[in-house]
């Protein structure tokens, strides 16, 4: 039954750019966040709140430019490339940062987040400061394709990715390596005691998390057509948390569910008022106070985990 | 050499003491009511913004100039007095107990709402009122010409350190402070009216986040990200000198703003990543701050 709405869910996002064509870039760009939220719900399981992966975003989006500024002109090659750097500065950062719980972690992860932006913003020479890099339309399969063309492939792309890769961080999820992330949310010391090294655990979920925001960064960058360093301010870092909460961080959905609604809110909101952010903030505020389960939570009987 | 020096000195100085503005009520907050406020910098910048209005008011009366003096302090007073009840009554007050990320999440909500309304309220030009400035006019400090102004912000900053030790150590209020920092449950068990306590700690925080809004105005002017600036920073000070602690985000905030300047001096193009660099090698050496602790939590 589940799998039949699933399955509905995406052919009716499939089709909706047909029917309105200036949909394709708000749901392009609503799933790449979906993937970085993602990410951050994967540690959120851990009871690990993390203000600081939109610099994962931000460093793949980056990757690509960088990428494509030396030469590479390929999409696989360059979504590749590029997710594989947002994981390794995962690997680095994770390394150190998982030692850290709570309010320590969210801090140290904005630190380390803010510590990129001002390079990012400031290194005017490498990184084109404040003006941003970039992101060429690149080939696919060797075919150079117009920009319109590319942004069809790109959608779908993203909706095919969107299916697959979530399915593989459901098997994630569900595998003992992610229920021990709930484990270490309740109980890290019992976890401990059962001979599981937690730090491995984390570090695991870390790079997990870090390839995801990459994945929905080097999407991003390709839909907007540049990348600015404002991708890896705090408030972005915010906004992922807020999405992947909106959402409901029980299931894989969430993430997805919870950046297509803010997505689609923020181009409805515009239209009528500026003021988007006061309506999201309210939202957000409601949805916490009333809606522990997130969006998502609405959907699923059992009992979907909560904050 | 000197001749660099003491003016390097001073900048840090005055830097340092509008940072600790921020982050002092930031870490008084956390301390009592244990919940990080990320809409602390919006409060900043709503003083600021308050300020700036009623000292462009002032001027556009031609009313005594150093009325201008009294308005900064003013209007810090209304900003705290409005928003410190509404806040902890409404919002704060129901995330006690609850996780971190529910915590931070309500606050930026907060956040995203309030930093809406200065752009609706105030618009999106920037606002510069420097009149208190000018007023006090300059000194020559070994041959270099200073800013009076910016030795009373470091001289406020000097009262708000002595006022806050004196009120936690000296009054009743303090003591009851301290007894619910300590032990929450226990408090309200003695009978503490902890909901009261929260109330006027919060509102204690929000004035002087917004004392260091309004001194800010005159010398750099107020616009639109002014809030989310000031929160990363103001959060950056707090976790140097570990949560909670006041007299650690006095020394953080002279660390950073010696950091700042060093930058602006040494590598101009790295000023802005001085404060977070020093936060990251703080907090990996001491995870907790400089004068944080693990287990034991005092005011």
């Amino acid at each position: 039954m589940r799998t039949i709405i699933a399955a509905a869910a995406i052919l009716v996002l499939a089709l909706l750019p047909v029917a309105a064509p200036w949909l394709q870039f708000v749901l392009t760009l609503a799933i790449a966040k979906g993937f970085a939220a993602l990410g951050v719900a994967v540690l959120l399981r851990a009871g690990l709140i993390s203000i600081g992966h939109a610099m994962f975003f931000a460093a793949s989006a980056y990757g690509v430019a960088f990428l494509a500024r030396a030469g590479i002109n390929d999409l696989a090659l360059l979504l590749i490339l590029s997710v594989l750097a947002g994981a390794l500065v995962g690997v680095v950062a994770g390394s150190f940062l998982v030692r850290y719980r709570a309010i320590f972690f969210a801090m140290l992860n904005l630190a380390v987040s803010m510590v990129f932006y001002a390079l990012c913003a400031k290194l005017y020479g490498v990184t084109g400061g404040t003006d941003g890099m970039p992101v060429p339309v690149p080939a696919v399969f060797g075919v150079v394709l117009g920009e319109p063309a590319f942004k069809n492939v790109l959608f779908y792309l993203s909706l095919g990715l969107m299916v697959l890769v979530g399915l593989a961080v459901q098997r994630y999820l569900n595998s003992p390596l992610g229920h021990a992330l709930s484990a270490v949310h309740t109980n890290e010391i019992r976890l401990e005691y059962l001979g599981i090294p937690v730090w491995a655990v984390l570090l695991i979920a870390y790079v997990v998390s870090a390839a995801l925001a990459g994945l929905g960064g080097a999407l991003a960058g390709f839909a907007i057509g540049r990348v600015v360093p404002d991708f890896a301010f705090w408030t972005a870092s915010g906004h992922l948390v807020l999405i992947a909460v909106l959402g409901g961080i029980g299931g894989v959905p969430g993430a997805f569910i919870g950046a297509l609604f803010l997505e689609l809110l923020h181009s409805g909101a515009v239209t009528v008022t500026d003021s988007w952010n006061l309506i999201v903030g309210m939202t957000l505020i409601i949805v916490i106070m009333f809606m522990p389960q997130g969006i998502y939570g609405l959907f699923t009987r059992k009992e979907a985990a909560s904050l | 050499m000197l001749n660099a020096i003491i003016p390097l000195l001073l900048d840090s100085l005055a830097s340092a003491a509008l940072i600790f503005f921020a982050a002092v009520g930031l870490t008084l907050v956390f301390s009592v009511l244990r919940v990080l406020n990320v809409a602390h910098g919006s409060l900043y910048s709503i003083g600021g913004y308050v300020a700036a209005s009623i000292c462009l008011f002032i001027a556009s009366r031609q009313l005594n100039p150093y009325l201008s003096f009294a308005a900064l302090l003013f209007s810090a007073v209304c900003v705290a007095a409005i928003f410190g009840p509404l806040i902890e009554r409404g919002l704060v007050r129901w995330t006690y107990g609850k996780s971190e990320a529910v915590q931070i999440l309500i606050t930026f909500g907060l956040f995203l709402i309030l930093e809406d309304l200065q752009r609706v309220i105030f618009g999106v030009q920037s606002f510069y009122e420097d009149a208190p400035m000018r007023l006090l006019g300059t000194t020559s400090i070994g041959g270099v010409v200073y800013l009076n102004y910016q030795i009373l912000l470091v001289g406020m900053a000097f009262l708000v350190v002595i006022g806050l030790r004196l009120l936690i150590n000296h009054t009743r209020l303090g003591r009851l402070i301290t007894a619910v920092v300590t032990d929450r449950e226990m408090a309200q068990s003695i009978g503490i009216d902890t909901n009261r306590i929260f109330i006027l700690a919060l509102s204690l925080g929000v004035f002087l986040a917004a004392l260091g809004g309004a001194l800010a105005t005159p010398t750099s002017g107020i616009a639109p990200g002014l809030g989310a600036d000031t929160m990363v920073l103001a959060f950056a000070v707090a976790a140097i000198g570990g949560l909670g602690q006041i007299e650690g985000a006095a020394l953080a905030s002279l660390i950073v703003g010696l950091a700042r300047v060093l930058a602006i001096y040494l590598a101009p193009s790295l000023d802005a990543v001085a404060p977070y660099a020093a936060m990251l090698v703080v907090l990996l050496i001491r995870p907790y701050g400089l004068f944080g602790s693990v287990a034991a939590r005092r005011i």
